[in-house]
């Protein structure tokens, strides 16, 4: 609940005052004020600058150092203040955050004195507000970089726990400055991917004459030479494809990767042509293979990082260059038309078809201006003079554009991130806020029975489970109580701690029980929500380990379906159950089943009565018999797939 | 005093007749301007604190705290329904308490103007904390009666009762049935509706709210709020 409208409290259990004729039950007892303390002005002197606030605005967090009695350690008795020997600046924003339920982060502060502060005053940084959040995450995000790479030089002479040789190996392919083996691996595999590109090259130069032939180019000349360059470099892609391809982590993704295929398409014009060398049909096919060998040249995108990002770029502003495509095509169609025909009257006119005129239109777009075609008519003249300056804009425009989307997308997709996982984190935090609260409101409800129950049973041995909560915190829950008891429902909250507090009241055990089963008859038809478990923590917050451990199980199970159908096996449990005995403390119960609907309200309070009725009774007789003859059954349900719940119904009535 | 707050820190505007149609314009632009800062500007201050003590049942000490969470909330000094909605449904995270929050709106704002000042709120706080029992009585009855005609129907009550369903939210155990409003609803009226005329009147109201003890005892539940 947020600080500032912890002063609207009054005004909220006031209006309560609104339910109360409507509400059948009677009301939950207020939360007694005992310390009516006036409210009073302390003073806070930090590093020698005073702030003054009232103490009631520093309790609004109760678990922070200000709003708890941690303060008192700072009390100083002399001056009658409390001195706090830190930043006085980023004081200021603390108490803000008191004042205002807001935390502000401010610019000019260095990110990590900041969240020493926040660590010294017990505030989590999560509470940041929304305005200020974005900036706060970024700087640390930074920081966090900046000592990550700093850790990263310390530690790169550190091994690795236990990384198998596979792990180690991928470790090594993936980023070579681990090892210097790795680094070795590198620079050997560059070197030969520079190697068989310079050797494809130079195959084709012209090498001088053999006497007595016409020139040759190098690779047919030393033909012998390059083939074992070819075939070295061949093997060491090879070598290299089959390591990488036995140390991948997931295979199968591995061999679908970019890079991968790339390297498949480098190495197999070899082997195809090994294989193909004899056949002379096919060789023209062969020396066409040969082009692909090009594409060893993409190799070198894993030994440079910006072909990679440019790769990347392209890929995400695909839309902007398609569009540049199809502009460019409309307006090479239009031109190369009007071109044809205007030309088409010239005698040995180079424009010869409308696809022939494509070439000079590309060429006077782009601006390049070969000359091998040009218009001859002065109507083609002022139609090619047009298209060469509608060339420019058409090509001009859309470029920049492209290549502001580059740093834009890019810096998009990082912020589209970035902005996702905050949103994921805000949502979290309010999640967490939300559930926080009626989680407090039902720990604190189930303190509050059990503190009770202890005290009229006399039992001893628990102590108080959980702190106390703060005035206003009580309060609260007092008037969420009120409200469950004006209409008859409770709150339902997935609450794993649920399954942890056990109570060692044995009667407590049972009542639940004896509750549990009534509810899922008068509920006996009704579709559960899709809530991931219709858990027991309904008034009787005293859960049990039986019912607590059910609940438990449910939460665990991944469709809704389940928990309703266990449900009705628990339904038909209980319907042995109460049909094999015919004690006279069932009447209430059994009474209530045969109630007509509109009285289906008063089982509720009146549980609620029996409830509290027999926590005062120390053992009632009617009841432990009760729990002794109820028969253990075995296989109760038709579901035969939880058979958990055989083990844990046993365990009840192993009580 | 509370009147005047509302022209709080404007400046009186000098009008020089000209005849320019350029600064004409630009007048009117300011004025538009001005019109909707005045708008956004209120700023409404409470009449003083001796007044409001004579008129309401708290102390100094407590309507200077009541201010203080007043004012921080609403700066400018009156809570629209969209804040007082806001604020009420920080106290129930779980359900929807819009509706409700509507209907106290309604109940608070007694001049039915669309803006609950710190008077109107103090007032409807010292009756529901500090009033005697017909009072409160007299104000619940008004709350449920949403259009103000001094009787209410099945209808009415209906709208209400729902809407206290609605706060709970939608997981609850047991899970809230389609008709349990209306069966609340006509378990209310078995016990106010005297002459089973379909409708509650304000006397019918108090006196079978006088008649059943829990009502009594929980009115006073909240007499140490402050």
């Amino acid at each position: 609940m947020a600080a500032g409208v912890a002063a609207w409290l009054p005004f909220a259990r006031a209006a309560a005052i609104g339910w109360m004729p409507v509400a059948n039950c009677p009301m939950p007892l207020a939360p007694a004020d005992k310390s009516k303390r006036q409210d009073e002005l302390i003073v806070l002197n930090v590093s020698g600058r005073r702030f003054q606030t009232w103490r009631t605005t520093l309790e609004r967090y109760p678990d922070t150092l200000l709003g708890s009695t941690e303060k008192e350690f700072f009390f100083n008795e002399d001056t009658k203040e409390y001195f706090f020997d830190r930043d006085p600046e980023v004081f200021r924003c603390v108490l803000n955050f008191y004042r205002t339920g807001k935390l502000h982060y401010p610019r000019y502060e260095c990110i990590s004195a900041y969240d020493d502060e926040l660590a010294f005053y017990g505030i989590l940084p999560e509470i940041i507000g929304d305005c200020c959040y974005e900036e706060y995450k970024d700087r640390k995000r930074e920081n966090a970089e900046r000592l990550m790479d700093d850790n990263d030089s310390e530690n790169n002479q550190e091994s690795m726990p236990s990384l198998s040789f596979r792990q180690t190996m991928w470790r090594a392919f993936e980023n070579p400055h681990t090892s210097t083996l790795a680094l070795v691996f590198y620079y050997v595999t560059g070197f030969f991917i520079a190697v068989s590109v310079i050797t494809n090259v130079v195959e084709t130069v012209p090498c001088g004459t053999v006497p007595g032939s016409k020139e040759l180019p190098c690779g047919e000349r030393y033909s012998v030479a390059f083939f074992c360059l070819d075939t070295a470099c061949v093997m060491i892609f090879t070598v290299e494809y089959l390591l990488r391809l036995f140390a991948a982590p997931s295979r199968y993704r591995f061999i679908r990767s970019v890079m991968s295929i790339i390297d498949v398409v480098a190495i197999m014009p070899y082997y195809i042509g090994l294989v193909m060398t004899n056949n002379e049909d096919v060789s023209g096919a062969f020396v066409t293979l040969r082009v692909f060998r090009v594409f060893r040249i993409f190799k070198f995108s894993r030994h440079s990082q910006g072909l990679r990002i440019l790769g990347y770029t392209l890929k995400s502003c695909a839309s902007e260059l398609g569009f540049l495509l199809f502009s460019l095509t409309m307006a090479i169609i239009i031109f190369a038309t009007v071109m044809f025909y205007a030309e088409k009257g010239s005698s040995a006119s180079k424009f010869t078809s409308i696809p022939a005129s494509f070439w000079y239109t590309i060429v006077t777009m782009t601006t390049l201006g070969y000359g091998d075609m040009v218009p001859k008519t002065i109507a083609g003249k002022i139609f090619g003079s047009i298209c060469s300056l509608s060339g420019v804009l058409v090509i001009a425009l859309p470029v920049p554009v492209i290549v502001s989307n580059f740093s834009r997308i890019y810096h998009q997709n990082q912020r589209a991130d970035k902005r996702r996982a905050q949103k994921k984190a805000r949502l979290a935090r309010i999640r967490v806020a939300k559930t926080g609260s009626s989680n407090a409101y039902l720990h604190s409800k189930r303190n509050g029975l059990l503190n009770e129950a202890l005290e009229l049973t006399g039992t001893p041995e628990e102590e108080h489970m959980g702190k106390t909560a703060s005035l206003i915190e009580s309060q609260h829950h007092h008037l969420l109580h009120c409200l469950e008891k004006t209409t008859g429902l409770s709150y339902l909250v997935d609450d794993p701690l649920l399954s942890v507090r056990t109570s060692t009241i044995k009667n407590h055990e049972f009542i639940d029980e004896q509750m549990f089963e009534q509810n899922c008859m008068e509920s006996s038809m009704q579709n559960y929500p899709s809530t991931r478990s219709p858990s027991l923590s309904s008034h009787a917050g005293l859960t049990t380990t039986c019912c607590s451990r059910r609940s438990k199980k449910t939460t665990h199970l991944p469709n809704s379906n389940l928990p309703a159908t266990r449900l009705r096996s628990m339904q038909e449990l209980s319907t042995i159950h109460i049909q094999g005995s015919e004690q006279p403390s069932l009447t209430t119960s059994r009474s209530s089943l045969n109630l007509k609907a509109d009285d289906g309200l008063r089982p509720n309070c009146k549980t609620s009565q029996i409830t509290t009725a027999i926590i005062s009774i120390p053992a009632p007789p009617a009841l432990t018999p009760e729990g002794e003859t109820r028969p253990p059954p075995a296989s109760p349900g038709p579901n035969t797939n939880i058979p958990s719940i055989a083990s844990n119904v046993v365990k009840v009535s192993a009580l | 005093m509370g009147a005047v707050g509302n022209s709080s820190s404007l400046q009186t505007k000098q009008r020089e007749p000209s005849k320019d149609i350029a600064w004409w314009y630009y007048q009117y632009q300011r004025d538009k301007i001005e019109d909707e800062l005045e708008m956004t500007m209120v700023c409404h201050r409470p009449e003083g604190l001796e007044q409001l003590e004579a008129q309401t049942n708290f102390t100094k000490r407590e309507l200077q705290v009541l201010y203080r969470g007043f004012k921080n909330e609403c700066p400018s000094g009156v809570v629209n329904e969209e804040t007082f909605k806001q604020i009420y449904a920080q106290f129930f995270p779980h359900g929807d308490a819009s509706t409700y929050a509507h209907y106290l709106f309604n109940a608070f704002d007694t001049t039915q103007t669309g803006s609950v000042k710190f008077e109107d709120f103090v007032t409807a706080l010292s009756i529901l904390l500090r009033g005697t029992v017909h009072e409160k009585l007299r104000w619940t009855f008004n709350l449920y009666d949403i259009n103000k005609d001094g009787y209410i129907n099945k209808e009415e009550m209906m709208d209400i009762v729902k809407a206290i369903y609605d706060m709970m939210g939608k997981y609850t155990y047991p899970v809230l049935k389609e008709d349990t409003p209306r069966q609340h609803v006509d378990v209310f009226f078995q016990k106010m509706d005297k002459n089973k005329d379909g409708i509650v009147t304000l006397d019918e109201f108090l006196e079978s709210c006088q008649e059943d003890d829990n009502i009594m005892r929980s009115l006073q539940l909240f007499q140490n709020v402050m």
